[in-house]
């Protein structure tokens, strides 16, 4: 692909091209064979020099952060190991002794099933097959018992169904945990509950009742979705903004050149009109391209984004706290790691065997 | 009242000028939100108001005109007996079990048990009992299926929590029986106008032709031409043998004089006049001269189809009755005055002279305003007179049958004969709405699929149900012409909901605010057109009705009078209508080709309503709509007002519409309402319609109706057949306007999903679709499928019955697994899981129910088994089960057995812009692409389903939902308006996207940004009914047809997969003799047959039959299906020989 005329300041070794029309650059370069006459070859302590990670922002639900010096590849290994490989522990199991409620077993089920539960997935073993027996160290219970009354004590004339009724809403703090065996000693400190009490999962009337018993287990979000650790995880590159020396926005049109960036991205020097970019505040840029759609600033800048800076966002929706989420999907990392390490050995030293190596999961 | 009072008022102030000929409402450039007119009009009318106001015409007039014309009973036996019918009027539908306490029902238990909807039909009678006269009100002659949410029905006028306490749904349009539990529509049909002249040409046998189809009350039916032949024309009709000449047929409606009759068709036209000579030269060479030789010459060629009581009636009265009530009897004949007739005959004659000399006075028989639409009312009307006249015949015969006797031991009361009379009349109806057969013999009607089963596959497909027309013409003629899209139905019907293929263009939809005219009384506008100037055609000859200045006036098609002043007359005759007169419905235009004035009050004309303008602008103003607004006025008030007035499509074209205010010049007459209202319902649901190619919308017009989304409120207390239903329902992102007024937004069918427009793995080419796996376990496009399962427990003659058993226990004592969730009462229990060949009912019937000779105790007879088994190959579980009794006291037991169902692999799903495509790949979501925000698609869709379709529409919707999403707001897509892509891309703007709606997206399995923007964004998409669970089917080796022994055919029989003829053609000429031989024999009927060599006949182990030997005995294998061929030909006396020699 023929690339736009690249103005001074972008790098097409270490920026993505952003273009009115396409991206280019995409893929790293450093690795070798890829320049003639340079190594490239990976070096642990030039890595270790250009590794970074720069928490920005930490909250009690998500955690934003910078990793920079890293591939593409070993990013999204994160990402994806967060979303579908950090093992939670939801319901999977649903017995229903009684539900009058509208909401039908299936779909109850289901949203029972997409509920957070706050249990550390440590504590507790995957089962190795469905089949496998429910035991107190792999499943834990819940009872689901909710019926629906009028209240008496309800304000005359109200038509609010939470006046009106006791129970009309079955929420997510109405799953009581049902110790089995050591788990109540094990689990005392922190008994397994609902992240969040406030989930509707089904509206009562007066009559209906619901009457369930809910079995969780351990597993991992390739599986089911509700098994993800977090809402999202993900992570976008660092946006950089190169000006054109050569050709500088004109003066009375600064202002508008500023609208065309997320707020506080482009400095305008309130007398020369002078424009600048606050290299701080430039992690902002939202990277609309609304500036290569003016033709009057044609040429003026070049949008672009750091290839090896990934500034990622993880939003926690389940157990783990939002810090620790990062760790355990590298712990993840390093197990799936540590299996092709020791099959690979394996391999090595079987060599006058079939060749085949069985590689079991984690 | 005193409220009311002043809002009259301040009504008039608005409309009165206040100083120097300026109003308060002046000036005025647009009327602001006019369109709120038209939910104004659905709350009057409501969706589906053409079904209702016919059905509810039919119930107040129709039915008493129909008495009324036949309301006597009199007897051949006793001359001094007559029963006279007084009054008919139909009840409330109410409950018909003797026992019943509380008589009142509902639609929705009429559903649930089976039985029919209907309300008593009570008359009030008159009758000599003896020497005296009784008089007896409330009679019941029968039951009539009422139309629901009509007049007479329990739900008109009832508030949407006393709905809900009939667990009915407030957004259901009605318009529909329910008869035997099952919801039927009788739809609409499309039919060429009545008692009008209509011409026409086939230019390959160089006819004209002018032909009347008359309709009068009393249901009979005929067509009289006027055509040439070899250059001179003849009057035809069915009734007569011969074609009459016209001169003929003239002389005997009693114009005798040649020069009269050249008047009253040529007029004073010298082409007309040549044309028309040779026919009056053709009387004279007959020897016609007079009306009595003209009738003579007719009497002999009419057709008497009479049973001949009494003598023989000489031949001019035959004619004379014949052309007085047959031909042409719509036209009144007063006594013996034949004139309005004969000028009938004239106009006809001069019609087809017209035509001749210029081929533009052709009439288009397609034209929208030569269409009449039959409705439930009409159709009904006929149903009940016929079904009248045969009770009454019934009940003289057998009042007869009394009254012959010669002494009876108390006085005859025929109440009690009519008591006796049988249900003739309600099984009448219910026969016929059932079966959807209409043959009336009375009026030689014979007609199959009137009614259909109201589909509720989805809201939308009721919807669309109740406004279909369905046309008579024949669906394999190859005629376009009634096929395509006429100018004139414009906002009258859509242009977009049509389906593919056979009944392309001949099932119409109705648009949004159409309305479908009854029949409005014509004596009074007679006299109001007589008033205002019309002077009686009576009074006038051939030289004036032609005259150079005079305008012919008809009403319904016949002839009344001539004016001097046509545009004077229709401007005061719609000042009358406008002042409410009389009925809105009645339309008036102008014919210049013709020079006549036409009024018509039938009933089936096509109308709408539009806004009136006067002096350059429009009556309705802001203030108006402001007061409709506050509720202080209705739809109706703008009516009275002359505001607005219906137009029937004659008077749209005499009309001068303009299409926005800014239209608006001197010569305008009137202003549409609004653009969106030329579509109907179910392409009203398209967002930006406006933009996509046209096919495109008629295909979501197809595609919308499969949807599986909310149905009703009352979805879930339903037990039909089957039901699909979503499980998380969304209502549109982008809507439109027609959304909220059907109510949609409230049931509907779909959900917004976030689309990615890119290609992904190559499993998305033809139009495949890439679904995010964790979508699909968070609840998108998850859905039930209900399906009933119903059976009688019933009671049989011989006083046997079924039972219901619980489950039986094995030698072990031991449950089989099959009963494992059937319960004590026979029952399987709600809640509980059905795996594939599980039983739900167990039922056993007597082994004796069919013997009639059985006398026995009915307790003690030995049943067998005869449970219902679960057949489904996949699980499913007991939503309801039923238990309620029949009309005729059967125990009657439904099981609703749901599934539901995740979306898998071939599942078709599709967006409003007739953009299907079936699900080709579920992805992990870790796979899927993300934006800056880290948001996944949950669908990928190719972008090569845009180049060829261009449905710019959907980029649109993509676009508005966006914006929609990111300002948190719904936005529109309206036809002809909604949310401008401007307005669109400022909102993606400030919310710091790409104006172009355009993402950039990171690849999610290489975690490298892709190297082209992505447009992404909601886009609405609706899951179809058709999933490949209900559709997978294999087979290796399974059952097989007694006759023939070949596989059996079809996914419901297990059946095999057919190598057809086509495929067997390509073996053979590839070759493959061995491959042919097994899939043709041995992997069907293979068989093995003994032959003789002999004599060649199939003989059987070893012995030939016929040649009492086994010598010559050959074992051969041939197809089970040959040797019953030669079994048949045998049996036909064909004796096939084989012929046997060594391959």
């Amino acid at each position: 692909m023929s690339n736009p005329t690249l103005i001074n300041g972008f790098d097409t070794r270490r920026h993505v091209g952003v273009h009115a029309e396409q991206v280019s650059h995409v893929s790293s370069t450093d690795y070798p064979g890829h320049y003639p006459g340079e190594d490239n070859s990976w070096d642990l302590d030039a890595f270790k020099k250009r590794l970074n990670l720069k928490v920005q922002r930490l909250s009690n639900r998500s955690v934003a952060f910078d990793l920079v010096g890293v591939d593409a590849s070993i990013a999204n290994a994160f990402r994806r190991i967060l979303i579908a490989e950090v093992p939670t522990v939801t319901v999977e199991r649903v017995y229903v002794w009684d539900n009058t409620s509208v909401v039908v077993d299936e779909v109850l089920a289901q949203r029972i099933g997409l509920i957070p539960l706050n249990v550390d997935p440590s504590f507790m073993d995957m089962k190795e097959s469905p089949s496998d027996q429910a035991t107190d160290r792999n499943t834990l219970v819940f009872r689901l018992r909710v019926a629906c009354t009028r209240n008496k004590n309800a304000p005359k004339g109200s038509t609010n169904p939470n006046e009106l009724y006791i129970n009309s809403d079955v929420l997510s703090s109405h799953l009581e945990w049902v110790p089995q065996g050591e788990q109540m000693t094990v689990m005392a400190s922190n008994p397994p509950a609902p992240t969040n009490p406030n989930i509707v999962l089904a509206k009562l009337r007066p009559g209906q009742e619901i009457d369930m018993e809910l079995h969780a287990i351990k597993g991992v979000g390739k599986d089911h979705a509700k098994f993800c650790p977090v809402a999202t995880a993900s992570y976008r590159l660092l946006p950089k903004i190169v000006l054109n020396p050569q050709k500088p926005v004109p003066p009375h049109l600064a202002e508008k050149f500023q609208k065309c960036f997320s707020p506080g991205v482009i400095r305008v020097d309130p007398r020369t009109k002078a424009i600048t970019v606050d290299e701080e505040k430039a992690r902002n840029e939202s990277m609309s391209r609304e500036v290569y759609r003016h033709p009057e600033f044609a040429g003026c800048v070049q949008l672009a984004r750091v290839r090896d800076h990934f500034l990622f966002n993880i939003e926690s929706e389940g157990f783990y706290p939002p810090e620790r989420l990062l760790p355990e999907a590298i712990a993840v990392m390093r197990g799936k790691i540590a299996n092709i390490r020791k099959v690979a050995e394996a391999l090595l030293h079987d060599s006058d065997g079939p060749g085949d190596v069985e590689m079991t999961d984690t | 009242m005193n409220t009311l009072g002043e809002e009259e008022s301040e009504w008039e102030q608005l409309n009165q000028t206040n100083w120097r000929g300026l109003g308060i409402t002046d000036p005025i450039k647009n009327v602001e939100d006019k369109w709120l007119l038209l939910p104004a009009f659905l709350k009057v009318k409501g969706l589906v108001k053409q079904h209702i106001d016919s059905f509810n015409y039919f119930v107040d007039v129709d039915i008493k005109n129909i008495v009324k014309a036949n309301n006597k009973v009199t007897s051949d036996v006793d001359p001094r007996f007559w029963l006279k019918y007084t009054d008919i009027n139909v009840g409330f539908p109410d409950r018909t079990d003797l026992d019943a306490i509380d008589k009142s029902v509902t639609p929705h238990e009429c559903r649930l048990r089976d039985i029919t909807y209907s309300a008593p039909i009570l008359v009030t009678i008159q009758y000599t009992r003896g020497k005296n006269v009784v008089r007896r009100p409330n009679v019941n002659i029968g039951r009539l299926p009422i139309m629901l949410r009509s007049n007479k029905c329990v739900l008109t006028g009832r508030t949407e929590a006393q709905l809900a306490r009939m667990t009915e749904c407030p957004l259901d349009p009605g318009g529909y029986f329910v008869v035997k539990g099952t919801e039927k529509v009788i739809l609409v049909q499309e039919q060429l106008s009545k008692n009008r002249i209509i011409v026409e040409t086939d230019s390959v046998k160089g006819i004209v032709q002018a032909s009347c189809t008359s309709s009068t009350h009393g249901g009979l039916k005929s067509k009289t031409y006027v055509a040439t032949k070899k250059g001179k024309i003849y009057l035809r009709h069915n009734s007569i043998h011969e074609d009459v000449p016209i001169v003929i047929a003239l002389k005997a409606l009693g114009i005798q004089s040649d020069k009269e009759i050249l008047l009253l068709t040529a007029g004073n036209t010298d082409a007309y006049k040549i044309a028309f000579s040779a026919n009056l030269e053709e009387a004279a060479k007959l020897s016609v001269f007079t009306r009595h030789q003209a009738l003579e010459w007719i009497g002999s060629r009419v057709k008497v189809n009479r049973k001949v009581v009494g003598p023989r009636r000489p031949a001019w009265e035959e004619a004379l009755e014949a052309l007085a009530t047959i031909v042409l009897a719509h036209v009144p004949v007063n006594g013996l005055d034949f004139r309005s007739k004969a000028i009938f005959v004239a106009t006809m004659t001069r019609r087809v002279l017209m035509a001749m000399d210029d081929e533009k006075m052709v009439d288009d028989r397609d034209y929208v305003g030569n269409k009449r639409l039959e409705l439930a009312g009409q159709l009904l009307a006929l149903l009940f007179e016929d079904l009248f006249k045969t009770f009454n015949s019934n009940l003289k015969s057998s009042i007869d049958k009394v009254l012959k006797k010669p002494s009876r031991t108390n006085e005859f009361d025929a109440f009690n004969t009519m008591q006796f009379q049988g249900d003739h009349i309600t099984s009448g109806f219910v026969r016929a709405i059932s079966t959807g057969n209409w043959s009336l013999k009375r009026f030689k009607m014979e007609r199959a699929g009137v009614t259909h089963v109201l589909s509720r596959l989805s809201f939308i497909s009721a919807l669309g149900m109740m406004t279909r027309i369905s046309s008579q013409f024949e669906k394999t003629r190859k005629v376009s012409g009634p096929r395509a899209l006429q100018p004139s139905q414009w906002g009258m019907l859509c242009p977009s909901d049509t389906p593919e293929g056979e009944a392309c263009g001949l099932v119409k939809n109705l648009a949004l605010m159409t309305h479908i005219t009854t029949d409005v009384e014509e004596e009074p506008i007679i006299r109001l057109a007589f008033m205002l100037g019309v002077e009686d055609i009576g009074l006038a000859t051939g030289t004036e009705i032609y005259g150079p200045h005079t305008f012919v006036v008809n009403v319904n098609g016949t002839i009344i009078g001539l004016t001097r002043y046509p545009t004077r007359f229709v401007t005061n005759f719609r000042r009358l209508r406008r002042a409410g007169r009389f009925s809105e419905f009645v339309g008036v235009y102008v014919n210049h080709h013709h020079r006549a004035v036409h009024i018509a009050s039938d009933g089936g004309r096509i109308c709408r309503p539009m806004i009136i303008v006067e002096d350059g602008r429009p009556k309705v103003t802001s203030e108006h709509i402001a007061f409709l607004k506050k509720g202080a006025a209705t739809f109706d008030d703008f009516l009275r007002k002359g505001l607005v007035e219906y137009l029937d499509v004659n008077e749209e074209n005499d009309s001068y519409i303009a299409l926005y205010e800014s239209n608006i010049v001197a010569a305008t007459t009137h202003l549409e309402i609004e653009p969106f209202t030329i579509l109907g319902a179910v392409a009203g649901l398209i967002p930006y319609p406006h933009h996509n190619q046209s096919p495109r919308n008629t295909y979501q017009c197809a595609m919308g109706k499969q949807a599986i989304g909310a149905i009703g409120y009352n979805q879930l207390n339903r037990i039909d057949t089957l039901l699909y239903l979503s499980v998380y329902p969304q209502q549109p992102m982008v809507k439109t306007k027609t959304i909220e007024l059907i109510g949609y937004d409230r049931l509907p069918a779909g959900q917004n999903a976030t689309v990615a427009v890119m290609s992904y793995s190559g499993y998305d080419i033809e139009d495949a679709l890439i679904q995010n796996k964790a979508s699909l376990d968070r609840g998108y496009g998850r859905c039930q499928v209900l399906r009933k399962n119903a059976t009688l427990i019933r009671k049989y003659p011989n006083g046997t019955f079924d039972r219901l058993a619980d489950a039986p226990v094995d030698e072990n004592g031991q449950i089989q697994k099959k009963y494992d969730i059937v319960q004590l009462d026979g029952l399987a229990g709600v809640g509980e899981r059905v795996d594939p060949g599980d039983v739900y009912v167990n039922k056993q019937t007597p082994t004796n129910a069919n013997d009639n000779t059985f006398t026995g105790q009915a307790a003690a007879v030995p049943y067998k088994n005869a449970p219902m088994t679960y057949k489904s190959p996949v699980a499913g579980y007991i939503d309801k089960v039923m238990i309620s009794d029949t009309e005729n006291d059967q125990t009657l037991i439904k099981v609703l057995i749901r599934q539901t169902r995740r979306p898998e692999l071939g599942d078709k799903f599709s967006s409003r812009h007739g953009q299907k495509g079936v699900c080709g790949l579920i992805v992990n979501q870790e796979d899927m692409p993300f934006n800056d925000q880290g948001i996944n698609p949950d669908t990928i869709m190719n972008p090569h389903g845009f180049p060829s379709r261009m449905t710019v529409g959907k980029m649109i919707e993509l676009l508005a939902g966006k914006a929609g999403v990111l300002s948190g707001k719904l936005q529109y897509g309206t036809a002809f308006g909604g949310s401008k892509v401007e307005d669109m891309s400022r909102i993606l703007i400030e919310n710091g996207f790409n104006y172009a709606g355009k993402d950039m997206l990171t690849s999610g399995i290489t975690g490298e940004p892709l190297e082209a923007y992505v447009y992404f964004g909601p886009i609405y998409y609706q899951k179809l009914k058709h999933m490949v669970m209900d559709k997978m089917h294999a087979r290796a080796r399974g059952p097989r047809a007694t006759l023939t022994r070949q596989p059996t055919e079809g996914r419901s029989r297990e059946g095999g997969l057919r190598l057809g003829e086509m495929e067997r053609d390509c073996l053979i000429g590839y070759g493959a003799t061995q491959l042919l031989l097994e899939r043709l024999m041995i992997s069907s009927d293979k068989f093995e047959v003994n032959a003789c060599q002999e004599c060649g006949l199939i003989g059987y182990n070893g012995w030939c039959t016929y040649c009492k030997s086994s010598k010559h005995m050959a074992n051969l294998t041939i197809p089970y299906a040959a040797k019953l061929l030669f079994q048949e030909l045998m049996a036909m006396n064909v004796v096939p020989r084989l012929v046997l020699g060594d391959a």
